[in-house]
């Protein structure tokens, strides 16, 4: 599985995704760090991350839509099935790279708070716990995307479909507003609520670190890592 | 050895290999031979743990390859139809992360790749991107690949396809290389390829196995009869007098073109014809330019197997191919027998083709 976790990194760092992705990620910290905390004087580390959730929606789909359809499309899946190395370790191998990649910003990021804290009075706990929050969003939305990739064997598709699925995802609370508030006695639109990746990730910058929402993260991530698994083993079958 | 068990995939509604069994034995080198959409790819597909089958068994080395597929995949190397290579890497770099996928030792892994690439001989282009490699140099680090962790068995689909000619000699010359050490099976429908470097040869058709055997066995079995053709200054009254009169000659045709007839004569196998023919021209002073015999070459064999293919047919007719292709295998002299009393089918295509 290290044989695949170093390819797969080495993929995204040969190319410009790895790049454009820890780009991305630092060009929004560095902005709303700016303005939250430099501009505004906020002590709130939290709140640079509560506002940079929708990176996701376009970082996401970049880091992801190559997976899985680029070794169908330069039909290197072959090789990889031919390889005495499960399924399961081809795809946890994958996505344990992407996760790396995605720690990358994130480690760097994560030294904002410190610096921060020789010139105020940070909460580091807040910070950190939400900063967790934000890669566990993140995992989830991996995992999510990872599957996507699995069903196609076009990279566009692959993008277009998780962009599509992160931004009805992110929008669920909103559409939860507007559904009916007594539709099947109020569970609709809890559901709807509940099951939003990014509704759960704001209790953490409004200093509530809930451990059932980590859990939650943590669940979505292992289900579709399953779905994968599953779906490319039907591959081989039909 | 691998051994394949009925063997059976079906795509859908398609069936692209059906109870396919045969088996094979180490240290020869294999020619899978097959019209195009016979199920070469699939078979090969299945044997490799790429595909899975919708039944029957194989086993490598007596691992299953669905039940046990890390140990009976770890046993073979698999070049597939078009080379798998990552096109971003250098040939170093990507026969690196093979080796490490075949979990080759850590402290070996340089050593492996070392050798690998001077057996394939692509150790001067090893530092270039694979992406800019011409096709027989990419083809030539997918077999690299296929031969890293040493596994007793090689599988190689079309490895020849798309090569200029020297490329293709040196690909030739590098698999006869690699059959002294290692199993060998090879795809082609290419059948001089499969003549020159194969010394067990099986025959699929639209998924059922019509022969295994090796070429002698296969061209034993199949040639009933010779062709022998002959040049001879004289004219075409007098050179068919002669032909007459000798009885090894069953059937003959004849065309005079200024002042030498061409002859094309048929003549049992057994009977040398080619020494009666001499001494018959001779004796009444007949020069003989260039006389040749041609026994039924694989290409025939190939034809008359995989006929069906083309000739509408029926599924009696199948099934006595099949019937043949078991035959074939268990015993190649006694088949030769049962040829020709069970199978009147070949005998009505041969007289269909004279």
């Amino acid at each position: 599985m290290t044989a695949i976790i170093k390819r797969e990194l080495r993929a995204l760092l040969t190319g410009v995704t790895g790049y454009i992705f820890c780009c991305f990620v630092l060009v929004f910290a560095g902005i709303y760090m700016n303005i939250i905390n430099l501009k505004q004087g906020s002590a709130n580390f939290e709140y640079v991350l509560g506002n940079m959730g929708f990176i996701f929606l376009i970082g996401i789909p970049l880091l992801t839509m190559r997976s899985l359809t680029e070794d169908r499309k330069q039909k290197t899946d072959t090789l990889l099935y031919s390889l005495p190395i499960s399924m399961t370790q081809i795809v946890l191998g994958k996505y344990i790279a992407m996760l790396i990649l995605m720690l990358m910003p994130i480690i760097i990021v994560g030294i904002y708070p410190l610096i921060l804290s020789f010139f105020g009075n940070i909460y580091l706990p807040a910070s950190y716990g939400t900063l967790l929050a934000f890669f566990l969003l993140g995992a989830s939305l991996t995992a999510i995307g990872l599957f996507i990739s699995s069903l196609t064997e076009n990279q566009a598709v692959a993008g277009i479909l998780c962009l599509l699925v992160g931004i009805v995802n992110y929008f669920l609370p909103t559409i939860a507003a507007y559904v009916s508030r007594t539709a099947f006695g109020g569970a609709l639109p809890e559901f709807l609520e509940k099951i939003s990746l990014f509704d759960r990730f704001y209790s953490f910058p409004n200093g509530v670190f809930d451990i059932s929402n980590l859990v939650f993260y943590a669940v979505v991530a292992l289900v579709f890592i399953y779905f994968t698994i599953q779906s490319m083993e039907k591959r081989r079958w039909s | 050895m691998i051994e394949v068990e009925s063997l059976t995939k079906k795509y859908g509604e398609n069936t692209a290999i059906s109870d396919l069994t045969f088996s094979i034995d180490d240290g020869h080198i294999y020619g899978f031979l097959g019209p195009n959409g016979a199920g070469k790819s699939t078979t090969m597909n299945i044997i490799t743990g790429c595909l899975a089958a919708t039944h029957g068994s194989v086993r490598i080395d007596g691992y299953d390859i669905f039940e046990s597929p890390l140990e009976a995949k770890s046993k073979i190397g698999y070049l597939p139809e078009q080379p798998p290579l990552y096109q971003d890497m250098t040939p170093r770099e990507y026969l690196r992360f093979v080796a490490e996928a075949k979990k080759i030792g850590r402290d070996q892994i340089s050593a492996a790749v070392d050798e690998v690439m001077s057996k394939t001989q692509i150790t001067d282009v090893g530092d270039r991107l694979i992406k800019n490699l011409s096709k027989g140099y990419k083809q030539r680090v997918g077999i690299a690949q296929a031969l890293l962790g040493n596994p007793s068995t090689i599988i190689l689909d079309e490895p020849t396809v798309g090569l200029d000619p020297n490329q293709i000699i040196e690909i030739r010359a590098l698999i006869s290389e690699l059959g002294k050490t290692h199993t060998i099976i090879l795809s082609s429908h290419i059948l001089s390829e499969v003549q020159a470097v194969c010394d067990r040869i099986m025959i699929i058709s639209k998924g059922k196995m019509v022969a295994n055997d090796t070429p002698e066995g296969l061209e034993k079995l199949f040639a009933g009869k010779t062709e022998l053709s002959l040049s001879v200054k004289g004219s075409k009254d007098a050179v068919d007098g002669v032909l007459g009169s000798i009885d090894e000659i069953s059937d003959f045709t004849s065309e005079e073109k200024d002042g030498i007839t061409l002859v094309t004569a048929e003549c049992a196998n057994e009977v040398n014809a080619e020494e009666r023919l001499f001494f018959a021209f001779a004796d009444v002073r007949l020069p003989i330019i260039r006389m040749n015999a041609e026994r039924a070459s694989l290409e025939d064999i190939f034809i008359e197997l995989t006929k069906s293919d083309t000739v509408e047919e029926t599924a009696d007719e199948l099934d006595l191919a099949a019937e043949y292709g078991a035959a074939v295998e268990a015993d190649a002299a006694a088949a030769a027998e049962t040829a020709g009393e069970d199978m009147p089918v070949s005998d009505e295509e041969e007289g269909t083709e004279q």
